[in-house]
């Protein structure tokens, strides 16, 4: 795979080998289970730093197969999600309940395991697996999977007495929708709309990811100009995405009109992104290859001065408010250790210390040629996030002037390709953290897409912060993790 | 400390006032393509293997069909189509009161159904809704939210969202109906008191696509709850979810018949 350095080992060898690269710094950033014909192969991609290329970690075979999430935590969802969907069972496994597949409901066959006949998932749902708390007066609260107010399903179990939460438990995949499925058996250059609607809000970052996959698998060089305006696409759907995390902050803190002004500015975005590309979510733009037709950005920093200049005052006033200030300083507090273990990523991780972000570490798109700053806090409660996510839209603000100027005249598009086969890693430092598709391509056809989104790492860690705070601080705190659960959900 | 009240109050009035006057805001924003049979080669059969939802077909008889309720507006047909039959456009008001005025066969002659309104007239200046996520990308709910902006203020519309089924005369539901997600969406149903209206929003809720079938997809509200009104449109944009609620309180006009956009 491009930008990996391969290692092929077998089952017995994989506890210890990962036991090396945790002591070496390593980390672990997905798992996945593919099949070829009917043989199984285990990946383990496995992040060694700024600018090294990725490790990936093969297994061909799936007997005793050990658990890593006794020393990778982060891992354990990858696990469950590779035996629940791909029919692989990992020896060991220190969370052996259900997560896609909830308890009560029933897959007839593993989805990703071949065979062409996979019937509907069918069931009732029954109560999710919870730690028994035996004390008086434990109150259980179960909030979803229809909650309040317009927000994405997801089902949140709580176990508190009075103000204090003792446990918290988020049961998602109820809009589990078989994507990574779906992609299966596509010409590669077809799977595009369908990468730009896994997550609605992170359309541009999905896409890209899925478009640098293939194009890496098979070979194909993307135009200068088209890097370029990828680089202002994505940069257009961080700000948007940030103004709606202040606006959803604001909200959270009873702050209405700092609520109001969110909104409106990320509805001045959509606009923006509506005019630039008749999408205001710009989808149907991403090709591979490059984009499918030519953009004219001339007037896009015009029109970006006076949003920045009102969006740089609301961020000022948001942070010179006390009330609003009291109830983030030191509410959800995410430790280093924990973010690291169990995976955090994008402004959550940058929050808690953790210095990463892909568009630096690993160019990918224009951004090799462009200057801006990563912004890292270590306090990691929901003020630090806060502020990683300003100082991030500030820079995303002046990305997009200092892309907009660079870009020259030129083709926007090659569909050369040198092979029709092949492996393909593409990534994206999305507005939540760090997206992966890994694609799998046998004579032009799509035989596995795996896809690693920003909010299946964040949920994993969001409850850390949860347990032991108290009830009144739980909007706030699930405010500053930003999350979303489509793409957590697939 | 700012004082949020006094910057609220200076910023002044941005909401549109769209229906009535002012600007819809959504300049430049693709809808739906527009068929036009006369112009189409209809040998060539480009369009309907572009389209990635089936919403384009072919038929032996009536050329080429099109069911606006799998239609994903993703423009790639417009990309394929070598005679211009099919162009891309601005028409995204694309709610009915019946799944069949989304479909269009090429021959087929405007089909004026009946546009008798289920919505109680009491409902028509105040109009509660309970949003119901079935599984949707999330871009549905993102445009929901933008409703609350003050640049549509759906509040100016006496429309407004509420917590509990209880209090809702709609039921508003977005995605596919995912196989976890259909026994809540029944019971909310169940818990709304009469006259009970639902809106299938966006193209997933009206028939699935893109994400239909397999093993976690689901067909739309067909078959599930009776619908009052189908909006496809991948998603829907604010202007159109506020047509959609006009035209379900017969406030504003469909615009689409027989799968025909008129104006």
């Amino acid at each position: 795979m491009n930008d990996c350095e391969d290692r092929r080992l077998s089952a017995a060898a994989l506890f210890t080998t990962a036991q090396t690269l945790l002591a070496e710094g390593c980390r672990f950033e997905m798992a996945y289970a593919r099949f070829q014909q009917n043989d199984p192969e285990i990946l383990y991609l496995v992040n060694r730093g700024r600018h090294l290329p990725f490790l990936l970690l093969r297994v061909s075979s799936a007997a005793d197969l050990p658990s890593l999430a006794p020393i990778a935590p982060l891992l354990g969802w990858y696990e469950r999600e590779m035996t629940e969907l791909s029919g692989i069972g990992v020896a060991g496994h220190p969370e052996p309940y259900p997560l896609l597949i909830h308890e009560g409901f029933h897959l007839s066959a593993p989805p990703l395991a071949p065979g062409k006949d996979c019937p509907r998932w069918t069931g009732e749902s029954l109560p999710p697996t919870m730690p028994e708390i035996e004390a008086d007066q434990v109150q259980d609260l179960i909030w979803g999977p229809i909650r309040g107010d317009v927000l994405e399903t997801g089902e949140f179990h709580f176990s508190y007495i009075g103000e204090a939460i003792i446990h918290y438990h988020a049961r998602l995949a109820y809009k589990h929708r078989g994507l990574e499925r779906r992609f299966q058996d596509m010409a590669p250059e077809r799977g595009v709309y369908l990468a730009e609607r896994v997550s609605g809000v992170g359309s541009v970052s999905h896409g890209l990811a899925y478009c640098q996959a293939v194009e890496a698998a098979l070979g194909i060089e993307v135009p200068e100009r088209a890097r370029l305006l990828r680089v202002l696409l994505a940069e257009l759907e961080r700000l948007y995405n940030h103004f709606h995390y202040f606006a959803l902050l604001a909200k959270t803190t009873t702050l209405k009109v700092g609520a109001a002004e969110g909104l409106l500015l990320e509805e001045e975005i959509k606009q923006i992104n509506g005019r630039l590309t008749g999408s205001r979510f710009l989808r149907n733009v991403l090709a591979i290859g490059g984009l499918r037709r030519d953009l004219d950005v001339t007037g896009l920093s015009n029109a970006l001065t006076k949003i920045g200049r009102d969006g740089i005052n609301y961020l000022g006033r948001l942070s010179r408010t006390a009330s609003y200030l009291d109830r983030l300083i030191g509410t959800g507090i995410l430790s280093r250790d924990v973010a690291s273990d169990q995976g955090a990523t994008g402004p959550v991780a940058r929050a808690s210390g953790l210095d990463r972000d892909l568009r630096r570490d690993h160019p990918y798109a224009g951004y090799s040629q462009l200057r801006f700053e990563v912004p890292v806090r270590t306090l990691g409660d929901a003020q630090a996030r806060a502020e990683v996510r300003a100082e991030s839209l500030r820079e995303a603000l002046a990305l997009i002037i200092q892309t907009a100027a660079l870009i020259a005249p030129g083709p926007v598009l090659t569909t050369a390709a040198k092979s029709v086969s092949g492996e393909g890693l593409g990534w994206v430092e999305t507005p939540r953290g760090s997206l992966y598709y890994a694609v799998h391509i046998e004579a032009d056809r799509l035989t596995r897409v795996k896809i690693k989104s920003p909010s299946f790492s964040n949920w994993r860690v969001f409850p850390f912060t949860v347990h032991d705070s108290n009830m009144m601080d739980y909007a706030i705190n699930e405010a500053s993790f930003g999350l979303t659960i489509a793409g957590a959900d697939r | 400390m700012p004082l949020w009240t006094w910057f609220g109050l200076k910023a002044g009035r941005v909401a549109t006032s769209w229906p009535n006057s002012g600007p819809d805001g959504q300049d430049g924003v693709l809808g739906l393509p527009r068929l036009d049979p006369a112009r189409c080669e209809s040998s060539c059969q480009n369009c309907v293997t572009s389209c990635p939802t089936s919403a384009l077909s072919s038929n032996a008889l009536t050329g080429v069909g099109l069911d606006y309720g799998r239609c994903i507006a993703c423009q790639l047909c417009v990309e394929a189509c070598p005679a211009g039959a099919l162009q891309s456009t601005c028409d995204w008001a694309f709610a009915t009161r019946d799944r069949e005025d989304l479909v269009r066969g090429a021959t087929q002659a405007l089909a004026k159904r009946g546009t008798e309104s289920r919505a109680d007239r009491s409902l028509r200046k105040s109009l509660h809704i309970r949003h119901i996520d079935a599984g949707s990308c999330n871009g549905c709910e993102s445009e929901l939210s933008a409703l609350d902006s003050p640049f549509y203020n759906l509040h100016r519309l006496g429309i407004f969202f509420t917590p509990s089924p209880r209090f809702a005369d709609l039921l508003l539901v977005t995605g596919p109906v995912t196989s976890p997600m259909r026994d809540p969406l029944l019971a909310a149903y169940a818990a709304m008191p009469e006259p009970r209206l639902v809106m299938a929003t966006g193209t997933c809720a009206v028939s699935g696509a893109p994400v239909d079938g397999d093993y976690a997809g689901g067909h739309g509200l067909g078959g599930l709850v009776p619908v009052d009104i189908w909006l496809p449109g991948c998603p829907p944009n604010p202007a159109a979810l506020i047509h959609a609620l006009l035209v379900l309180l017969d406030r504003m006009p469909a615009r689409v018949h027989g799968g025909r956009y008129g104006t």
